[in-house]
């Protein structure tokens, strides 16, 4: 479904991305495991276009989309949660939904746009108690929670999460795992998921990435990476004795 | 005259002054601030706005003999298309856009702007006929003239528009999300650089009902664009830049400080005044009295 080939992408003169190729499958569920600075979120950036790739090609149902604008890019179906639950804080959250839904009303007008909020509110119910407050007002993670359903509103094939659990309290980090799970499931929705928890992203994952400065490193089942010594030891934060011993 | 106190009906009489000249920063400060908004930048070229839009309308209406309305509508239409080019031709293509250089442009604009003025219309002033009468009316002593109810009705229906546009409608609602978070508006599906573009529309149209409104009383030429830019500039800074609903009071605020301090000081100070004040804000408080301090150091500019 997404294909990266040898894609190159630069901040300024800083090499970030070095030849990252990498796919994911209809219905997968795929994390990307790194350390700080890695190159995690700017691979989602340069995927969904708001980071122009500097070398390589991106592809997406076969289609070559390197270089396409994140409008273009959000109605052919990818829809991207930025890190740091990027929403509109001084409107709404219905608002916040409205214009997450943006390219429903351009294409479908008014009247389908109300049912898809409907429809979203339904998914998550606590997004409808809190519709006429604003957006900075919510918690942490109904804030998280807006974010995913206002990329969801744009009815994406493929979603791109970033870090979604960044500063959110255990149960709440449960909770939206098993949103991602349900939502994979329910919708044939695929993902591509960026976590620091790289637990609680495995166990959702079919399959995962291992990036290491702007270079792809490892690719594995996520089953097979969950055992992986060094993954272990990296990202797992199983102690070392058991490892070495 | 039954009023015996005399230095009442002064102080009304430039109040109404005040608010007059106010009305006509705080629409040039709505401009600017449609602009900064949705580009993060201050837009030079907006008192050429207002210029263009009172010595259009002046040759529609004295020239060609067209009626208020129409004369109205359409040079509001022509300083939009202005302003339409304007972001068109010098804002959008420019490779890497800084805020520094396109302030440049923005300023390069205003130059351009008004040579063509004073080659079309020439260096003199021009006078253009009030929209009713110009017979002063009296109020409680002092007297106010119909244009001036005019335009205090004009900044009302704007400002009613303007909190309709965005907070009621799609396109609204987009402009401003994209002043809030552009990536994030962007991933919604928005295209930012459409919004830049009618952002330059729609402060170019209100610019140009300012210098519309404007021009019956003072009397338009090719020079005036800087001087109104630059108050309407101060009542934007004072309101807190980004802030338009601030910007209407800061710029009425200023109109009725600098006519009071013309009226009790002296007439010589008057542009002075809104520049004293102007300085004032940015050594004390550079967010403006409406403005967030802490949304000003997010702000590039």
């Amino acid at each position: 479904m997404l294909r990266l080939v040898n894609v190159n992408s630069y901040y300024g003169l800083i090499h970030i991305l070095k030849n990252v190729s990498m796919h994911v499958s209809e219905g997968e569920i795929v994390t990307m495991l790194g350390a700080n600075g890695a190159g995690k979120t700017t691979t989602l950036r340069t995927i969904s276009g708001l980071q122009p790739v500097r070398r390589g090609k991106i592809f997406f149902h076969d289609q070559e989309i390197t270089g396409a604008s994140p409008e273009k890019l959000v109605s052919m179906g990818i829809a991207h949660v930025p890190e740091g639950r990027q929403i509109f804080r001084p409107m709404s959250v219905y608002d916040n939904l409205e214009l997450g839904g943006y390219l429903i009303y351009k294409h479908y007008g008014k009247k389908q746009l109300k049912t898809d909020i409907e429809q979203t509110f339904a998914l998550f119910p606590i997004l409808k108690e809190r519709r006429t407050q604003y957006a900075g007002t919510l918690s942490g993670g109904e804030q998280q929670m807006l974010a995913i359903a206002m990329a969801l509103m744009s009815r994406p094939r493929l979603l791109l999460l970033d870090e979604p659990s960044m500063g959110l309290a255990p149960l709440i980090i449960k909770d939206i795992f098993q949103m991602i799970a349900k939502l994979q499931a329910d919708r044939k929705l695929t993902v591509l998921l960026i976590e620091q928890n790289a637990n609680a992203a495995l166990k959702i994952a079919d399959r995962g990435y291992v990036i290491e400065t702007g270079k792809i490193v490892l690719e594995e089942n996520a089953g097979k990476l969950m055992t992986n010594q060094e993954v272990k030891r990296a990202y797992l934060g199983r102690e070392q004795k058991e490892i070495w011993e | 005259m039954n009023h015996t106190d005399g230095t009442l009906i002064d102080v009304l009489q430039f109040l109404f002054m005040g608010i007059q000249r106010g009305s006509i920063y705080a629409m040039v400060a709505m401009g600017f601030n449609m602009i900064y908004n949705a580009t993060g930048i201050i837009n030079f070229a907006q008192g050429e706005f207002v210029v263009l839009g009172g010595l259009m309308m002046v040759s529609l209406t004295m020239a060609f003999n067209l009626s208020i309305v129409f004369a109205f509508i359409l040079t509001v239409l022509f300083v939009m298309v202005a302003g339409i080019l304007m972001e068109r031709l010098t804002i959008n293509p420019v490779k890497e856009p800084t805020v520094l250089r396109l302030i440049i442009i923005t300023i390069a604009v205003s130059i351009i702007i008004k040579g063509a003025a004073m080659c079309f219309w020439g260096k003199g002033s021009h006078y253009m006929r009030h929209f009713s009468s110009s017979e002063s009316l009296d109020f409680y002593g002092a007297t106010i003239l119909p244009q001036t109810l005019w335009i205090f009705a004009i900044l009302f229906f704007l400002v009613v528009a303007y909190v309709i546009f965005f907070n009621y409608t799609m396109t609204g609602k987009c402009m401003r999300a994209c002043a809030i978070n552009r990536d994030a508006a962007r991933l919604a599906g928005i295209n930012d650089r459409k919004m830049v573009m009618l952002s330059f529309a729609l402060s170019a149209g209100i610019g140009a009902i300012a210098g519309i409104i404007i021009t019956p009383i003072i009397q338009m030429d090719y020079t005036r664009g800087a001087m109104l830019g630059l108050k309407g500039f101060g009542a934007a800074v004072l309101g807190g830049l980004g802030n338009s609903m601030g910007a209407v009071f800061a710029g009425i605020l200023l109109g009725i400080l600098e006519a009071l301090g013309a009226g009790y000081i002296s007439s010589h100070y008057m542009d002075a005044i809104a520049l004293v004040i102007l300085l004032l804000v940015l050594f004390i408080r550079p967010s403006g009295i409406f403005g967030s301090s802490e949304a000003m150091r997010l702000k590039e500019f």
